[in-house]
Order: structure tokens, then sequence, then C-alpha cells
């Protein structure tokens, strides 16, 4: 029988019960060294055992639950899609998302992890093993190739783990399974039976590692016994096998080697409008009032990787594209968490959201984008919310608790019925502070102050006056290395940015984003653009965007919220004066009138000239 | 994977003066037998002090200097020798005939690495606040500035400049964090030198050294030089120091695969903060190294 092709088939890598809660295994499958863990919601992740960036082995990382670390310069890389993360040397900015560590497919059966190349590829199903428990015994290194092991093996013989006490005549069958495997069944006359199975792992050229499995489980009282009665066994086997694979050294085959399963397909860059990735809405509910939340998991593969504070862009059925924050710690990679609030003068987005879609309905987003990025070495970070700006905010809470940093978040609701993702909430509660519970200074309810919360201060049903009283204080010192994020309706991030600027607060260390532009905009001027990089010459009509005028000339920049709100369709200004009319850039930025949002900028002095 | 020949040093590395011995360490009329280039060679003193290394028979290679004596000098606390034609001089360090200055080789160690691979840690403050938590950096201060990399146009040597990291403990003589300014110097494919604000004088700057000694392509003997403004700490204070530091390093250059640096554009990841790593390898692939690196070309599959 010829073998077949090991890159066909999927092989042990590892025990699950070796998996154990923030612990990685190293691994080794067809050549390719292996780090495997398991993240807190009990995804198995298989990776190249090398981080990409200086090649340290990731088998020597940090598994945080939701992350695995490098222990040289700290880059993280999230559980499932294997994508950067943090990049610590450059605390503002997010990886590209073709930072990815190669990944390898997965399957548990027989207590064993598995793996291999091919996409479609199941684990072996072996008769011995389906009607009964199993023990997965202690695996056992080899330096001999797969065949030599097999044929060993073939030879081997024990007993039945209820007849280890006994002398009576035991009866050895064996069924060689498949290239890989092997079942051996021992039965005794008074009745004890136990089939041992050993899956070969083709660690590399010349080196396996035996995984026997063995059913039915002994007993608890036969446990101990058995265990040391097939590792007897094996390692003599082992000793054997070793000394006559060390005679034929020709038999080092040169290996198939192991490949790395493909991207998600976003690794090229944003480009126009379009949706790059197909969900499902698995959960849809009400988290506060007036406030839908949803859970949307991919229709195929993993979901692309994001950052706290990221967006994405639904598309929905009736055309129109709207954006929402990932509410996302790092924890949670299997599902986007977001949050729409039912705008009463909705145009179709949150009404349809609230009103026509259902659980199990799909939906194309875009991959996430971050225009709001959370530096994670500042030495103090507060947070402000307002509403329905919740939403980043609780990413970003969720992970500078995961890394161990000091924050705070101040929100600002209507009601109480107002408060959304309790659940979110709830946890971040634990790590020290106050949660003050306030009406507003004309009735503070007495019993309700001061229930000890953490991190989280809730404002509950302030006045305009109140709200500004109440940023002052928040923002009241400031010192080097804080940073505050607001995210919330408008008029209230304009207060908080003067406030806090009045403070002293640099412009630098506010961070903001407005859900929306609510300035009008002028798009009555005509005005020439000019783009550099491809020596052409267009015309922008009143009533046309700058980002349409570059679309009908073919010029494909990415675009999100098409407002001035969410800094996507960025462009630089090489020449020429811009009319900003966004939300986005900061002060300095706009001072310095070096870069303009082509989506609602226009020309004051009738020309631009543009890096494009 | 599997065993592969030995890597030729190549011009490029034999004509250079290595490291070899401490010059402390040596005594007149005994000799020291260690390894550099995947060559045997003894170290030892004459008469007058001065250092001897010569190249012992019955090794297995055949080398490409005959057996025999080496030239040697003494530099820097360590005896340095070579097994081609190497320069007059060894790369000059003025700060270190400065009268107040303790010039100490501060610690050895070997490390199962390439040389280039040692380098490039030393050339690097992102690691800092991982790998020396709470003495040289400390998450989650761990932005790193940006700075400058140049080729000196005369001396052909790579140079870091305007380097800056916040550091809790930044030397032995340190009581508090500061943000210290660095400056990286490489005059050598196998060793590396920064200088760095010194705590007790602002005006001038320690200077730390790591001379390589390659055993052989994939192993090093990690050697540390100090020449420091310091008159509080005793010598074993400034060694213990340094001891501590390198011997964090160690289990890191340990498990980095491969084992060589990889030398092709593309074969790992860098960002910004690693320019300086970027530019010393172009640099040793300008300069024809291809011993302890894995040249642009070839394969680092496996290894």
């Amino acid at each position: 029988m010829k073998a077949p092709d090991p890159t066909s088939l999927l092989h042990p890598v590892a025990a699950g019960a070796d998996l154990l809660p923030r612990h990685v295994v190293r691994s080794r499958l067809l050549g390719r060294p292996l780090a495997i863990w398991r993240a807190d919601d009990g995804f198995i992740n298989i990776w190249e055992d090398r981080c990409i960036h200086r090649g340290m082995r990731l088998s020597a990382g940090v598994n945080d639950g939701a992350e695995l670390v490098c222990q040289y310069h700290g880059w993280r890389y999230s559980n499932r899609n294997a994508n950067c993360t943090y990049i610590p040397a450059h605390p503002g900015e997010a990886p590209a998302r073709t930072m990815r560590v190669p990944s390898f497919a997965c399957a548990e059966k027989y207590g064993l992890v598995w793996s291999g190349s091919a996409p479609d590829a199941e684990p072996p199903t072996v008769p011995a093993l389906e009607d009964s428990d199993v023990l997965v015994l202690r695996s056992l290194p080899v330096s001999a190739p797969a065949a030599l092991v097999l044929d060993a093996l073939a030879g081997y013989s024990f007993r039945p783990s209820a007849a280890l006490g006994t002398d009576g005549a035991v009866e050895i069958s064996t069924d060689a399974g498949s290239a890989y495997s092997i079942a051996v069944t021992a039965t005794t006359v008074g009745g004890g039976k136990s089939s041992a199975v050993f899956f070969i792992q083709p660690a590399e050229a010349g080196r396996c590692v035996i995984r026997p499995v063995l059913s039915p489980a002994p007993a608890p009282e036969e446990r101990l016994a058995t265990l040391r009665h097939h590792a007897n066994h094996l390692e003599a086997l082992r000793r054997e096998l070793e000394a006559s694979s060390a005679a034929e050294t020709a038999v080092r085959l040169p290996m198939a080697t192991l490949e790395p399963r493909r991207g998600d397909g976003t690794d090229r860059p944003a480009s126009g409008r379009r949706p790059q990735v197909r969900v499902r809405v698995t959960r849809k509910w009400l988290t506060a009032e007036g406030i839908a939340a949803f859970d949307l998991a991919p229709v195929a593969g993993e979901l692309p990787s994001f950052q706290p504070g990221a967006h994405l862009d639904v598309h929905l059925p009736n055309g129109l594209v709207r954006q929402y924050s990932l509410t996302n710690g790092p924890g949670l990679t299997s599902v986007y968490r977001i949050g729409v609030k039912l705008e009463p003068d909705s145009r179709g987005g949150s009404r349809y959201l609230h009103e026509s879609v259902r659980e199990g309905d799909v939906l194309d987003i875009s991959a996430p984008r971050n225009n709001f990025p959370l530096r994670r070495d500042a030495a103090r970070t507060v947070l402000i919310a307002g509403g329905i700006g919740i939403t980043p905010l609780l990413a970003m809470a969720q992970t500078l608790t995961r890394q161990g940093l000091t924050w705070e978040l101040h929100y600002f609701v209507q009601s109480n019925n107002h408060i959304a993702f309790g659940e979110i909430l709830a946890p971040l509660r634990t790590t020290g502070r106050w949660w003050r519970y306030r009406r507003g200074a004309n009735h503070v309810a007495i019993g309700e102050m001061l229930a000890p919360l953490a991190g989280v201060t809730t404002y509950v049903g302030l006045s305009p006056d109140e709200t500004g009283d109440e940023l002052a204080r928040i923002t009241r010192r400031y010192r080097p290395m804080q940073h505050a994020y607001v995210c919330g309706p408008g008029p209230m991030i304009d207060t908080a940015r003067s406030i806090a600027a009045e403070a002293g607060w640099p412009t630098e260390s506010i961070h903001f984003e407005y859900f929306k532009n609510e300035a009008a905009r002028d798009d009555n001027s005509a005005f020439d653009v000019t783009l550099a990089r491809r020596n052409l010459t267009l015309r922008i009509e009143p009533g046309v965007s700058l980002l349409d005028g570059l679309r009908s000339a073919g010029v494909d920049l990415p675009s999100s919220c098409e407002q001035g709100a969410c800094g996507t369709c960025i462009a630089t200004i090489l020449e020429g004066e811009p009319d900003h009319q966004d939300v986005y850039l900061k002060a300095p930025e706009r001072a310095a009138g070096d870069r303009l949002l082509t989506c609602v900028s226009r020309a004051r002095g009738g020309r631009l000239v543009l890096d494009l | 994977m599997g065993a592969t020949a030995p890597q030729e040093p190549g011009p490029a590395i034999l004509d250079l003066w290595h490291p070899v011995a401490i010059l402390a360490d040596l005594r007149t009329g005994e000799t020291m037998r260690t390894r550099l280039l995947d060559r045997d060679v003894a170290v030892g003193l004459n008469g007058e002090g001065a250092p001897l290394a010569w190249l012992i028979t019955g090794d297995a290679q055949d080398a490409g200097a005959a057996p025999g004596p080496l030239p040697a000098i003494a530099a820097y606390e360590f005896a340095w020798t070579s097994l081609g034609t190497p320069p007059a001089e060894i790369f000059a360090i003025p700060e270190c005939d400065e009268p107040d200055r303790r010039n100490l080789a501060t610690f050895s160690v070997g490390v199962h690495v390439s040389a280039p691979r040692a380098v490039e840690n030393f050339l690097d403050l992102g690691h800092f606040p991982y790998v020396h938590a709470g003495i040289l950096g400390q998450v989650p201060r761990t932005e790193v500035a940006d700075y400058t990399v140049e080729v000196d146009p005369e001396t052909n040597e790579l140079w870091a400049l305007d380097c800056e990291f916040f550091q809790p403990q930044a030397a032995a003589a340190s009581t508090d964090g500061q943000v210290s300014q660095y400056t990286y110097r490489v005059p050598h494919p196998y060793c590396v030198m920064l200088y760095k604000s010194c705590p007790t004088d602002e005006s001038r700057f320690d200077v730390i050294a790591l001379f390589c000694q390659a055993l052989s392509a994939d192993r090093v003997l990690f050697h540390t030089f100090m020449s420091v403004i310091d008159e509080v700490s005793t010598d074993e204070q400034i060694r213990a120091f340094q001891t501590l530091v390198s011997a964090q390093d160690k289990p890191i250059l340990e498990n980095q695969t491969p084992r060589l640096l990889p030398l092709a554009v593309g074969a790992e990841t860098s960002v910004r903060s690693d320019r300086a790593s970027v530019a010393y390898r172009r640099w040793l692939a300008d300069l024809g190294v291809r011993y302890g690196v894995i040249p642009a070309g070839l394969s680092d599959e496996g290894s």
C-alpha cells in the first residue's frame, strides 16, 4: 500500500488536556515548530512558533486568555485570527492587518488536538474508540520514521486494565488503521478487553511522537497501574526502535512541510466603500431604552482583527451605509458586538436595524477601521461617554483592564433606563475606585450615592450646565502622560474639549470621535484639483464632493462616514488652501492645512494640489 | 533542518580583529584554549605582558590560516586576534583614555546564537520594558521615539543618533527614573557600543560595549565592556548590574529562530522603531558579511 501524502491528512499535535488555561504548548508537525494555546473562550490556536517581528518563539510567550504576548517586544496577537493587535513601541498606532502569525487548522477528537495543511481534512475515525470513554496516555517522542514505528507497534502486547493483577492468557489482535495509526486490542478469557490505539505524529524527518489512546478508560482504582503498565512497555519499545532506526540511517526521507492556512481575504488595502466581510446576526437584544445590540458572527472563516476604538460600516439591504463602533474587548473575537441607537430623525439606517433586521439575517460589513485609536502608555486614561458614545469606550476600558493599566470611565446618560451594555460594565466594576450614582444637583437620591463600583462613574439626568461642571471636575488636574477620550453628542464633545483645554490639557492628549458632523456644510463652490502623482487635473462642480469627483476619475479612496467625521478618506495637500468643514481634524492639524477629508472639504482659492 | 556545512567566514570577517580573552584572565607562562570562527585558538601573554595568540594544529577543519602564531593586540581590557590580515589598529574608543574613567571588562557569557543576532539585540530599545523590566524600561512607557540612523562616510561605521527612552534604573549609580539619551555605534560587524547619558555627570556619556567572540556561526561568547564615570559604585556593583542585564538577554536570544540573522528584506516584519536593526542588516550585506547571517536570496526556512 502506498502511504498517502502526509499533508493531505490531519495529525495529532497535542493532548487536549495539555492545553491548560493560560498555557502555551510547544509541538512540531512535518518540520514546522508550533505554539498551541487555548483562549479563555475555548478556541484552540495552532500557530507557527515564531514571532513575525524578530523570530522569538511564541511558545515562550504569555497566553493572557485572549491574546498571546511575545516576550521580546510585547507584540500582542489575537485569539482566532492570529493578527497582531498591538505594537508597544508605537502605542498610538494600529498594526497593519497583514501582520499575522501563520496559523494552522485545528480539530479535537479522542482527547487529542489535530492539525494539518489540508483545509477540509478531518481526523480519522477509529472504530475501537467510538463506543466508550477514552484515556489519553502520555505521549512518547521517538527518533525513528513513522513506518518503522508502526511496524514495531504491530508487535505491541499488553494486558487489559481489568486483568492487570491476574495472569490469565491474553489474546492480542491488531488492526492497521491507516498509514499513521494502529489499533491493538487485548482480550482475556475472563472477559476483560482493552484497545490501545497509537496515533503517530510525524514531527519531522526521522522523528515522530507516539500518542496512545486507551479504550475503555480504566476504572479509577486501575488507573495508576494501567499508566505504569503502558509506560514500561512503550519505553522498552522506544529503546528497541531507536537502536534499530539508528542502524537504518538511510530511512531519513525528506519530509513534506506543513503549509499555513490562507488569510481571511482582508489583506488587501481598504478601498472605496465596498463591503469586505459577510456576517450573520446571531443575537439581537435591547440593551437600553432605544438602543439595540447586535452580535455579528462570520459566515465563513474568522473575523478580521480590530483595535479598541474601531468602527465598522454596516451595508444595509436598503442601500444605506452606517458606522457603528465595536464594543469588543480583546477577549471577544468570535463576534463583533455593536450598539445601535434609534435616531428619532432616522433616514432609514437605525430604524432599519431596529425594526427589520432579525437574528439569522446576513449583513455585509467592512473590516473594522480605527480612526479613534487608544494609546496604551498613559499614566492615567480618562474615558468620557455621552449616551451611545459609550460603545468605543467600552472596548477601550476592557483593553486597558486586560493590560493592567489605570483608567476611569465617566458615563453620562439621560436616565437609568439608558445605561447600555450593563453586562460589559459589570465586570469592569471590580478594579477599584467608586461608582457614584447621581441624579443631578437638585434631586440627589442619598441612598443611591457611593455604592461601591469601580473605575466607572455614571451621571444620570444632568442638565447641560451640570454636565459642564462635572466635566470641569473630571479634567481639573492635568499631569504629563494623561490622555482623555471623549465620545458622544457633538455639543458634549465640544464642551469637554474646551473645558479640558482651559484646564491645561494639550490638544494631543484629548482624543474624540464625533458620530456625525452636525454643522451645516457648504458645497456650492467649484474648484480645480490636481493629482500630483497622476499628473491629472479635475474640475469639481458645485454639489459634487471632492471624493465623488476623484472616484469618477478612477481614484479609489477608502471612505466610511462621508460626512467629515471619521477621517477615513483623508488626503495630503501639496498646494492650495483647504476649506475643511470636517469635525475630524484637531486644531493644529487644521491650522497646518496639509491634509483634508475629501468627503466634505473643498478649496478656498479655487485650486488644490493633492498627493494622490 | 539537519546538518548543514559550516559557513565560511570569508575576508569580511577573517580580516578583522576579534576578542578572544579578558586580559585579566591571562597569566604569563600559561595558555588558555578558546575557539574563534570554528577554529581552535590558544591565547597567552609574553614576558612583557602583551597578548599572544596562535592557531592550534590538529583541527579537523582546514583552517584558512596555517597553524602557528596569529597577530595579537591588547585593547579595552581584552586580547584580540585575527585569522586573516587585520588592520593596523582596532577601532578607537577615545573616551577610554579620559583620566577619570573606569574601564572594566564586565561580563562574559556563552550564548547559543549568532553574533549578528546579539548585536541587533544590543541595538534595540523596544525590548527594554519587557526583557529588562524595572531596570532599562517599564510598561507602559514603551514608546520608541523616532531617531536617526546613518553610516559615517569616512569610517563606514553605522550610527543611531538621538535615541531616547524612559528608564527606571538606567545604570548602577541611578536612584531614580530618567529619560536616557542614547547614541549607538557599530564599528565592527560583531561589536557594538552605546553612549548613554551619565547619571552622575549630565554633560558626559557612559560607554557600554558588546564585543562578540563568534565561536561558530551560531554560537558566541558575549563579552561586555564599560567605560564609566562613577565614583560611587564598586567594580563588583557595576559588574553585577551588567551581569543582570546580559543574563536577561540570554534566554531571549536563545529562543530566536533562526539563530542566524536573516538579511532578506521581508524575512522578518519590521516597524519604524526597528530602523537601526534594518540599517544594520543592510550594512552587513553591503560589507559582504556571510557568516552568522542568512544572506538575502537564501531561504531561512527550517533553520
